[in-house]
């Protein structure tokens, strides 16, 4: 495959490019090892965030600088700080799996990989002139946006006009996953009036539920809701709960 | 704010996050002659204001950005799109067909273009403003030790 793409072409740049994508690829591929070999989550999450700018930059020697810009954005920086704040609520190590129990996904891993791998050769070749995404509707859009709309830029014609339904759609659904998080944790979150009913017990207003490890606030927090609502309440208390001390940093 | 460990953060935050603002403008109403769009920039937009808020607190982050211009944005996006959809579908076109808009085709399609992108900027920046809003007045504030 490398050597017919080489070939067909036989200009320096082109070689450059391609040592240039290897070399991202196998960025990417050390990455990824070192995100499933990692416990600590915070440094799972910055390696995710490495990996989307790495990508980023692949994206970019491909010519696609529309989808560079975007992982850059949403990849590196927006997912990473939601990534951080879902980590915050939850623990801060994950708890190694036994070998007994990986044998399955590594059999799906594998499988799924095999038929990637076999898929390979059906792919056109790297800048093939008769790729489907090369040919058909591509080619139209490229003739005809500089008469119709007269925009520099064809993504942006393709985007927001010939295509204009599916990007009505994208905005539908942003706009639907925003009215999720609202209904569900409010814009405020819960902070500073967290209620809930949980076996019957109401939960006081100024905590709410983290996976946190601070054992001492948790404990206290418990020893008092038992006290209050008898001996069953101390099995409906949330895993530990962490008060809130509101305020800025 | 003498032992202010953050504070060389705080200094550099400040000078950047007006300049990743203005980039964001500039990602707007540059998309139609480089790269970038609606999207992009809704997401730089926001990450500017993620970033204010956690060099500064998310209590001052509310007072830049009040959580009030989140409901409002993310519904005047959408309805921005959908009313542009509509007006064409009133000027004789069809559902999205901007060449209506205005008195020449090209001149419909730059309007229609504009129109909708910034229904798309509105809507991604509420959202993910809104959803960082969300996830970050859940947890309790975190020590300096946790980290």
């Amino acid at each position: 495959m490398i050597a017919n793409i080489i070939g067909a072409v036989p200009t320096s740049p082109l070689i450059s490019t391609l040592l240039l994508d290897i070399g991202l690829l196998t960025l990417l591929v050390m990455v990824a090892f070192a995100i499933v070999r990692m416990r600590s989550l915070f440094a799972i999450v910055m390696l995710q965030g490495v990996y989307s700018l790495v990508a980023a930059a692949w994206f970019v020697t491909l010519d696609a600088v529309d989808v560079a810009f975007t992982e850059a954005a949403v990849g590196a920086g927006v997912s990473t700080v939601l990534m951080l704040a879902a980590m915050l609520l939850a623990d801060r190590e994950s708890t190694p799996v036994p070998m007994s129990r990986q044998w399955g996904p590594l059999a799906v891993v594998l499988i799924a990989g095999m038929a990637m791998l076999y898929a390979v050769p059906d792919l056109p070749s790297y800048g093939d002139a008769n790729s489907p995404a090369n040919s058909y509707v591509g080619t139209d859009y490229l003739a005809r946006t500089a008469v119709e709309i007269d925009v520099p830029n064809v993504v942006t014609a393709v985007l927001a006009s010939y295509r204009g339904y599916d990007t009505f759609g994208e905005v539908v659904v942003i706009f639907a996953a925003g009215l999720g998080v609202l209904l569900l944790l409010g814009l405020d979150g819960n902070a500073g009036r967290f209620r809930a009913q949980v076996m019957g017990r109401k939960l006081s207003d100024t905590s709410a539920p983290t996976g946190s490890t601070d054992k001492t606030a948790s404990t206290s927090q418990r020893r008092k809701s038992s006290g209050g609502g008898g001996g069953k309440s101390s099995l409906g208390a949330p895993p530990s709960i962490t008060r809130y001390e509101g305020g800025a940093s | 704010m003498n032992h202010d460990p953050h504070v060389l953060l705080r200094v550099i935050a400040k000078f950047l996050i007006p300049l990743i603002a203005l980039f964001a403008f500039y990602v707007q109403f540059h998309g139609d002659f480089g790269p970038g769009g609606g999207f992009q920039a809704g997401v730089i937009l926001a990450a500017s204001i993620i970033l204010y808020s956690l060099i500064f607190g998310l209590e001052n982050a509310k007072q830049a950005f009040p959580p009030i211009l989140i409901r409002i944005g993310m519904s005047l996006g959408v309805l921005l799109y959908g009313g542009t959809g509509v007006v064409a579908w009133m000027q004789g076109g069809e559902f999205l067909n901007y060449s209506v808009l205005a008195h020449d085709a090209i001149h419909g399609q730059h309007w229609g273009i504009l129109a909708v992108e910034l229904g798309v900027f509105c809507t991604v920046t509420s959202v993910m403003i809104a959803i960082f809003y969300a996830f970050g007045s859940r947890q309790p504030q975190t020590s300096e030790e946790d980290w």
